[in-house]
């Protein structure tokens, strides 16, 4: 709402009303949404024997027992995430960058079809070339690799990552980079100089978006993965027990899973949309 | 202020090369380009290329004695196969009634957060978490503490209603897993459209308010027409990721009760754990990428028309 309206047609009670009303349908719209994500932290809390009762209890001596338990035997699926999402996310921006750079500053002839080739990778599900590439680790001794993943994961991205890098790099004002080529300088100290420090919140939330990808993936890592290099969505299904009382323990297993990515992207949330859309939107 | 980015942006410098560019000077340009675009075609197309030539191989990987040729009978067997259809058409409808669900309620999730109100910061906050939520997390998540038939939380909010006890994934199996896949991608088109609403230039709202223009005719006239690119950007990247749907599967319902979940992924997976038949997953897998590339040609063409590169060398 400008100001200008609201000067012409000064508050009344009943557009104060409106707003609180307007609020509270939205807080009570939220909450309802947010309510499987509340509810896994209020269970998380509880001791096993509080989390499986008729009616569900409310109130009772939050625990950390089941957060121990779960936390047990992660060590080694949480390190093998983060080496995959990490290292992912890093050969996807040394690879991403000159591409978007070929893409939109200094464009090679037909970058436009370059971009639709990219994203069209995207629309291939990977799921149609799971045994052949099964049996193509196997051969490469890939099998159950860290590696594996981190060259997976990258493929992954790097569409992705290319076309918001490129929508920053657009971004970056001609009259720097004219600048720079006057000084003399080289395409690479032309990209190293001018344009990623100008475009680095840009990668920042690129690599969001890599990091939250990457982490969250079960399907390659379950395919393709067993004890060397299995992941935190992998930890999350061997915590579930085939049999007995299970509900606080997936719970707390569930949130030390999602907490980081939920973190970052709390933080990032500006950068999300942007992300999300592949820099279409700004 | 929010636009799709190539109205406003500057289109590509030097964008149509001179004919006389030299040989060196287009090698120069390329080079950049080059190691993604290997990486690329190396990681993502080469197993689909072994996957075509698996199509026509007897393989199972549990059995002795490798690969041998076999022709069209993997093929044939797909053809004939109703599991494979049948994961196939669930496959779209699961896609098709969670894109379009979640665009609605993010339509409606966006209109509430177009207007400021007390906390409407935290409240953004809260619509997008679920999105964030690791997809394994949230399969598990709404399997125990949300639809647990004895102690489930849903359960016992809809006690008052009538309901008592629901085993929801045994008897609401499809629609349980499609819940679960709308309410982690309800936010996706909350943000998309919310920044569609938020690049209306204000003055024409206004105008329109000044012309009596009730808030549904401004909505269908306006605004509505305005958000078309943005809804059609979300159904896309929604569908591209929303079709290869497996962690909700996987660990939901795993594909059942019987096949009544069993999409595409997972009866991919099924083929090549459970049957180790490379062969018959790979001509599925050939069968799955033709139908997906027919359906690409249109949504690239989508694409290009969201994107307005055409009028970004104007």
């Amino acid at each position: 709402m400008t100001a200008a309206p609201a000067r012409l047609r000064p508050r009344t009670v009943t557009s104060w009303a409106g707003s609180a009303a307007w609020a509270a349908v939205a807080w009570v719209v939220a909450i309802a949404f947010f309510l499987p994500v509340l509810w896994m932290l209020v269970t998380a809390f509880k001791p096993e024997s509080d989390a499986e009762t008729w009616p569900p209890k409310f109130i009772f001596a939050p625990t950390l027992a089941e957060f121990r338990l779960a936390v047990t035997g992660m060590a080694p699926f949480f390190t093998h995430s983060v080496i995959a999402t990490v290292g992912s996310t890093i050969l996807v921006l040394l690879i991403g960058i000159p591409a978007a750079y070929a893409l939109s500053v200094y464009p090679v002839g037909r970058w436009r079809d370059g971009l639709f080739f990219l994203i069209s990778t995207k629309m291939l599900p990977i799921v149609a070339a799971i045994g052949p590439l099964y049996v193509i680790a196997l051969h490469a001794r890939l099998l159950d690799s860290i590696w594996l993943l981190i060259i997976l994961y990258t493929a992954m991205n790097l569409p992705l990552a290319i076309w918001m890098i490129r929508s920053f790099m657009l971004e970056v004002p001609g009259e720097l980079l004219e600048a720079a080529r006057l000084d003399g300088a080289g395409r690479v100290r032309e990209i190293g100089g001018v344009i990623l420090p100008i475009i680095a919140p840009g990668l920042a939330s690129t690599a969001l978006i890599c990091v939250i990808f990457a982490w969250n993936e079960l399907f390659l890592a379950l395919n393709l993965t067993a004890t060397n290099a299995a992941t935190m969505p992998m930890f999350l299904m061997s915590s579930v027990p085939q049999e007995g009382l299970y509900i606080a323990h997936l719970s707390a297993a569930a949130l030390v899973a999602s907490v980081p990515v939920i973190i970052v992207g709390w933080i990032a949330q500006r950068s999300l949309v942007r992300g999300l859309s592949m820099g279409a939107i700004k | 202020m929010t636009v799709l980015q190539d109205r406003t942006a500057p289109s590509p410098r030097e964008e149509v090369l001179p004919k006389a560019a030299s040989r060196r000077e287009r090698w120069v340009r390329r080079l950049p380009l080059l190691p993604a675009v290997i990486y690329i075609v190396v990681v993502t197309q080469i197993p689909f290329v072994v996957t075509l030539w698996y199509s026509f191989q007897n393989y199972f990987w549990d059995q002795p004695g490798g690969a041998h040729f076999t022709g069209l009978t993997n093929y044939k067997t797909v053809f004939t196969n109703a599991a494979f259809r049948g994961s196939l058409v669930r496959s779209v409808a699961m896609t098709a009634s969670a894109v379009i669900i979640a665009m609605l309620l993010g339509i409606a999730f966006a209109l509430l957060l177009d207007r400021k109100f007390f906390g409407r910061g935290i409240v953004r906050t809260l619509i997008i978490t679920p999105f964030l939520v690791m997809p394994a997390a949230a399969a598990l998540v709404w399997t125990g503490p949300m639809l647990d038939p004895n102690f489930g939380l849903l359960n016992y909010l809809l006690e008052p209603f009538g309901i008592h006890h629901v085993a929801w994934l045994s008897t609401h199996a499809l629609g349980s897993v499609i819940v679960v896949m709308i309410w982690q991608w309800t936010p996706f088109m909350t943000l998309i459209v919310l920044s569609g609403l938020q690049s209306q230039p204000p003055e024409t709202l206004e105008a329109a308010k000044v012309d009596g223009a009730g808030a549904l005719a401004t909505f269908r006239e306006l605004t509505l027409p305005h958000l078309r690119p943005y809804i059609e950007l979300g159904i896309l990247l929604g569908s591209i990721y929303l079709v290869n749907t497996f962690d909700a599967v996987r660990l939901m319902t795993n594909g059942g009760p019987g096949t009544s979940t069993t999409n595409l992924p997972f009866y991919l997976y099924q083929q090549v754990n459970n049957a180790f038949d490379i062969g018959g997953a790979a001509a599925a897998g050939v069968v799955t990428v033709v139908l997906t590339i027919i359906v690409a040609t249109f949504a690239l063409r989508m694409f290009a028309r969201v994107f307005q590169f055409e009028e970004a060398r104007g």
